[in-house]
């Protein structure tokens, strides 16, 4: 699957300058509300008639303003799931389900018949209820399951996390990386959670004031996503859990990480996102410290920002990491790119996977 | 009751229903033009279809009988062309009935067409359903309630009817003349008293028949989305 997006479009005095192509997998769309991330989505998915411009899925022009090309919605395979699932409150969640399938008769595509979709989402007991007797996750998986049964080459996911709370949301995270894993169907996922694109996504798009500042992998990608939030992310590996403690023992490229227990097996792979104004730098390896975490790496580069701090960009053994610091501490560890130093990671700061 | 009598009943409910159910699909078609379209002339159209509300009966049935008469435009065209003829027969009267009840009919329908949320009908969309289907699976299943409250109020006013009525139609015992038009015809006679209240008791009965019947309908509607 490829898409490839150039867009132009006013609403009011908003101005969407829109130009990316994304990869297989899971590309999320991330930025500050207002950057333009659902218009992004709801031109590829044929909501809105953008003012100029291209969007190409698969090799298939869906919009091409310059040759008066624009494919209606229903005809664009391409599934959506709303914020706000948008379940239709006549039909059972069976029906729900089905609704797309009999448009989708004869088409190819991802995802299959009921069972597989039933199974891969959790919401077999649910099949015979009415939509207002489900919880918000329940409603968001059988939504994510609706969009599948449609045989969509595309699914655009819009904040489908963002109505729920924090138990709800671990509660889908799982599927939707079942998904993207598993049934191999491509996903836009616009998001402004760092910690959700962290664990979701494949590539990321940053989106800010209705242009595109970024894209590339998320590994790389994310650490420049927000000035007033930077972070890192490390793809890690459980090893083992520490039961007398309760806590969890990560693999990383960077070096062993201690964290409050994960519910994961040992093996499984989880990333951690460490926000960089948790990491505290040391020129020596500190002793003696109430911190689990401690990494050894060089200064790769030292960025200044507003407000008296910079950040600091690590190179921990080929794994990147960002520190936020002071200027002050800067200049009195005279860090500058090659200096070797310890960082102090808290371990309460690691995203919880 | 008579044989006259028990002829009116048959005939008001024939000419009730017959207008309900014919005037359903324009009146359906009408409303979602008024909720949902944005055409010149809107206003216009709006104002056309509440004019049978706001005239006297006597100047509708008139119109129609202008119209719709024999030797009306509209009515030798339909005579000629396909032997459907208004004038002096049943049709005529449940015609009439149709177009005094529209209004009603149409302004509930709208307001439920109104009320139906759009972004169902978008997510419908990309899930494959082109408008027609969106339509038919989403907008009217979802406003059904406002549909059958139309058309109740349609057949409600279609039973009552009278001025529209017998100016295009007359009051032809068998033919044309339904409950109203045989209860005025009643008390115009001396001795037509007793007859008159009959039809009236009979007339208060199939009117709160159908308002029951309406409600539990809506009500079952209503649970059935409810509940699991």
């Amino acid at each position: 699957m490829s898409l490839e997006i150039d867009v132009e479009h006013a609403r009011g005095s908003f101005q969407l300058r829109a130009r990316f192509t994304a990869a297989p997998g899971l590309t999320a769309l991330f930025g500050r509300s207002g950057s333009g991330k659902t218009s992004v989505v709801d031109i590829v998915g044929g909501l809105i008639r953008p003012a100029r411009g291209k969007v190409i899925v698969d090799g298939q022009v869906l919009v091409d303003t310059e040759r008066r090309v624009f494919v209606p919605a229903h005809r664009r395979r391409i599934g959506y799931v709303f914020q706000d699932s948008r379940l239709f409150p006549h039909l059972s969640v069976r029906h729900n389900l089905l609704y797309g399938r009999w448009f989708a008769r004869g088409n190819g595509g991802a995802a299959g018949d009921l069972g597989t979709v039933v199974d891969l989402l959790g919401i077999g007991h649910l099949l015979d209820r009415q939509p207002d007797s489900l919880s918000g996750g329940e409603k968001q998986r059988v939504a994510i399951g609706r969009a599948l049964l449609a045989k969509p080459l595309l699914v655009l996911m819009d904040e489908p996390l963002a109505s729920l709370d924090e138990a709800r949301r671990a509660e889908i995270f799982p599927y939707i990386e079942r998904l993207r894993d598993e049934a191999g169907v491509p996903i836009l996922y616009v998001s402004h959670s760092v910690a959700e694109v962290a664990r979701l996504a494949t590539t990321v798009v940053i989106m800010a004031e209705g242009t595109v500042t970024a894209v590339g992998p998320v590994v790389d990608t994310l650490p420049l996503a927000d000035a007033n939030d930077g972070g890192s992310v490390l793809d890690a590996t459980v090893s083992r859990h520490d039961e007398a403690f309760d806590l969890s023992l990560l693999t990383t490229a960077a070096g062993e990480l201690q964290v409050p227990r994960l519910n994961a097996p040992a093996g499984a792979h989880v990333r951690a996102y460490i926000r960089a104004r948790d990491v505290m730098l040391s020129l020596r390896p500190p002793e003696e410290i109430s911190a689990l975490n401690v990494l050894a790496g060089r200064v790769a580069a030292v960025t200044p920002i507003s407000g008296a701090q910079a950040d600091v960009r690590l190179d921990c053994s080929g794994a990147l990491l960002m520190a936020r610091l002071t200027l002050k501490s800067v200049e009195r560890l005279a860090l500058a790119p090659g200096r070797p130093v310890y960082a102090i990671i808290k371990s309460v700061s690691f995203e919880r996977t | 009751m008579t044989a006259e009598e028990w002829t009116a009943v048959r005939l008001s409910l024939l000419v009730a229903t017959t207008a309900t159910l014919a005037g359903l699909p324009f009146g359906i078609a009408i409303a979602w033009l008024l909720a949902r379209g944005k055409f010149w002339g809107k206003s216009l159209l709006d104002t056309v279809v509440h004019l049978p509300l706001i005239l006297p009966p006597v100047v509708t049935g008139y119109l129609l009988l202008l119209s719709f008469g024999r030797r009306g435009p509209i009515g030798s065209f339909l005579a000629d062309e396909f032997g459907i003829v208004f004038s002096f027969r049943w049709t005529g009267a449940a015609l009439a009935c149709a177009i005094m009840g529209f209004p009603l009919m149409v302004r509930a329908i709208r307001l439920s067409i109104e009320a139906v949320d759009r972004r169902l009908e978008a997510a419908a969309g990309t899930l494959g359903a082109n408008p027609l289907w969106v339509f038919a699976t989403v907008t009217l299943p979802l406003c059904l309630p406002g549909i059958i409250a139309g058309a109740i109020l349609g057949f409600a006013k279609s039973m009552g009817e009278f001025g529209a009525t017998i100016t295009f139609v007359s009051n032809i015992p068998g033919e044309t003349q339904t409950l109203p038009s045989l209860i005025y015809t009643l008390t115009q006679v001396p001795g037509g008293d007793a007859a008159a209240m009959r039809l009236t008791l009979v007339s208060i009965a199939i009117s709160m028949v159908a308002l029951l019947g309406s409600e539990l309908l809506a009500r079952r509607i209503g649970s059935r989305r409810q509940t699991a």
